[in-house]
């Protein structure tokens, strides 16, 4: 195109026009910081087959000069209670994914297409509680908790999320563009409302519920901040909040006494990668 | 059956639908609120039940607490280390690897890969990069035959580490926001721009690309905004605040008043300060996702 209409300031800039040697520098340039991307993962999966001393060596090298990978990842597995830490996760994340979706499916189906008086309060609590994030409210929820003994529970570390706002905002969203002709159809037809949230709006919102599902998984997997107000016993610790016993340099621990932490760094790479997707979901 | 008792009985419906996800929202949302504002009046510590109202005396000794301007100055200063990267670096990357043709998905994956991973862990793997002792990162520098740096003890460089391994974590996520707004972007605007002269890409840039970005650049800048305050894991992990709270930010000391030393009072009052902000930068969002589209 440039010799349609060459640009009539084309002055102190020419040098980085595009021309094919720029093309080729930008690209190395990318890999570059690709490279520097990666590293921590690459060291990470580097250092989980080495042996302690090995990691701390002066000239880091990928390949292990001795390997220790089966021993490393045999101690996560069968010595250390990391599978436990692992299931807590789990189930905490899908307890919390579970009643998500059976509050704000409804709530949000009711919000979109059928009238009642004081709908729009409601969804100008929802849209006005979208921006409230639980460290503001983690103060009373915990001597909530405290107050009734549910410390330490999965009941306390699931409560706060059970009921997720964004969800019921972005299913709203979802619904109203559901076809009401449909709807009316299906009314004729003799469909009670439950039918025709399971057999017509569910399946067309397939795409919008998995979206949000991977979300508020990965949010919930990666959160630090409220395991670490209410776990006070190893057996109840999740995956993320372990991070904080395996620091090398750690003194704090939540609560209970804990082992002492172990300053391998074997630990890590099983870990470090949240089952999927991205981490940054604002209050799912 | 008739239309109006048809109405009713969907009526009494949705309030059945509505009912769980009301009460929930009260619970976890409302109630919870209403008694952060209530207990940032009063002297509420979780170790004794006696608790007197103490009018505004949180706020009070909150605005002359040098502990409190300490942490607002160290969450200031560290967003004014990452947000400029987190804005820039995102946005040349995207421009960058757009124009890649054939290492563009390969280069996506790559740079996307720290936001697919926990911060919590990779905070680990951070802390033996940046050991002062034995590090890779400063044993490269020492091959550099440039000096050592003490990441995590030296209270003058702390900050800037959080904000490299925060930048590290986020570059990814605003890039495919950048990527995503620049897809967007009508290709037979380059070519009218083009025809009208502006052929150069530092022209085409200013001139097609920025403004065509509006909406896209303000959501990343609010949302990298919102994710500096909320600095909290990193923290938590590596510093605990140290050394000598050169690392104290505004949420990990409102957690250390309120979870550590139980002063739920003062505690409360700093999270409210903490919502005020985050609601700051929901409104100016909000104002300008409407107007700051030149079409």
């Amino acid at each position: 195109m440039a010799d349609i209409s060459p640009s009539p300031t084309a002055t102190w800039f020419d040098w980085v026009k595009p021309k094919s040697t720029g093309r080729l520098i930008t690209t190395v340039l990318l890999f570059i910081g690709a490279w520097v991307m990666v590293f921590p993962f690459i060291w990470m999966i580097s250092s989980s087959m080495k042996p302690t001393d090995e990691v701390y060596d002066a000239d880091f090298s990928i390949i292990p000069k001795t390997f220790k990978g089966f021993e490393n990842y045999y101690g996560v597995i069968f010595e250390q209670p990391y599978m436990v830490f692992l299931m807590n996760s789990m189930i905490v994340c899908v307890g919390i994914l579970v009643i998500q979706l059976l509050t704000a499916i409804p709530a949000s189906y009711a919000l979109a297409k059928l009238k009642f008086r004081g709908s729009s309060i409601l969804f100008g609590t929802v849209i006005a509680a979208i921006t409230i994030p639980i460290n503001v409210t983690s103060i009373p929820l915990y001597i909530g908790l405290v107050k009734v003994g549910l410390l330490d529970t999965y009941f306390a570390m699931m409560f706060p999320f059970i009921v997720s706002v964004f969800a019921i905002f972005l299913f709203r969203q979802f619904f109203r563009g559901f076809p009401d002709s449909i709807i009316q159809a299906a009314r004729v037809d003799g469909f009670s409302e439950i039918e025709i949230i399971l057999r017509l709006i569910l399946p067309s919102a397939v795409p919008a519920i998995a979206a949000f599902s991977v979300f508020s998984f990965v949010a919930h997997w990666n959160d630090l901040y409220w395991p670490l107000i209410v776990v006070q016993s190893q057996d109840k610790m999740t995956a993320t909040l372990s991070m904080m016993q395996y620091h090398p340099l750690s003194t704090r621990t939540t609560g209970a006494p804990m082992p002492p932490p172990p300053s391998s760094p074997r630990r890590w790479s099983l870990h470090s990668f949240s089952p999927a997707g991205c981490s940054s979901g604002a209050s799912l | 059956m008739t239309v109006s008792k048809r109405q009713q009985t969907q009526t009494r419906l949705a309030y059945l639908l509505v009912l769980p996800a009301t009460l929930l929202i009260l619970a976890i949302y409302i109630i919870p609120i209403l008694f952060v504002f209530l207990g940032s009046l009063t002297d509420y510590t979780l170790v004794s039940d006696y608790y007197e109202f103490v009018g505004f005396e949180n706020y009070r000794q909150m605005f002359g607490d040098e502990v409190f301007a300490n942490a607002l100055n160290n969450t200031f200063f560290y967003a004014l280390l990452f947000l400029p990267g987190a804005f820039i670096i995102s946005l040349v990357l995207a421009i960058a690897i757009q124009e890649q043709k054939q290492f563009r998905s390969v280069l996506e994956v790559l740079y996307f890969l720290p936001v697919t991973s926990t911060l919590a862990a990779m905070a680990l793997v951070w802390a033996a990069l940046m050991d002062s002792g034995q590090g890779v990162i400063n044993n490269t520098l020492q091959t550099f035959g440039l000096p050592r740096v003490n990441w995590f003890g030296n209270e003058d460089v702390v900050l800037y580490s959080l904000a490299i391994i925060s930048l590290w974590s986020i570059i990814g996520f605003n890039m495919v926001l950048f990527l995503a707004g620049l897809t967007s972007i009508p290709k037979n605007l380059y070519e009218a721009a083009a025809m009208d002269g502006a052929d150069h890409p530092v022209d085409k840039f200013f001139r097609v690309t920025w403004p065509m970005l509006g909406p896209t650049a303000m959501f990343v800048a609010v949302t990298s905004s919102i994710t500096a305050f909320k600095l909290f894991d990193t923290v938590a992990i590596l510093t605990q605040g140290g050394p000598d709270r050169a690392s104290e930010v505004f949420l990990y000391l409102a957690f250390l008043e309120g979870f550590e030393y139980f002063n739920m009072g003062y505690s409360a009052a700093l999270s409210l300060f903490f919502l005020g902000i985050i609601f700051l930068f929901a409104l100016i969002q909000a104002f300008f996702s409407d107007r700051n589209v030149h079409y």
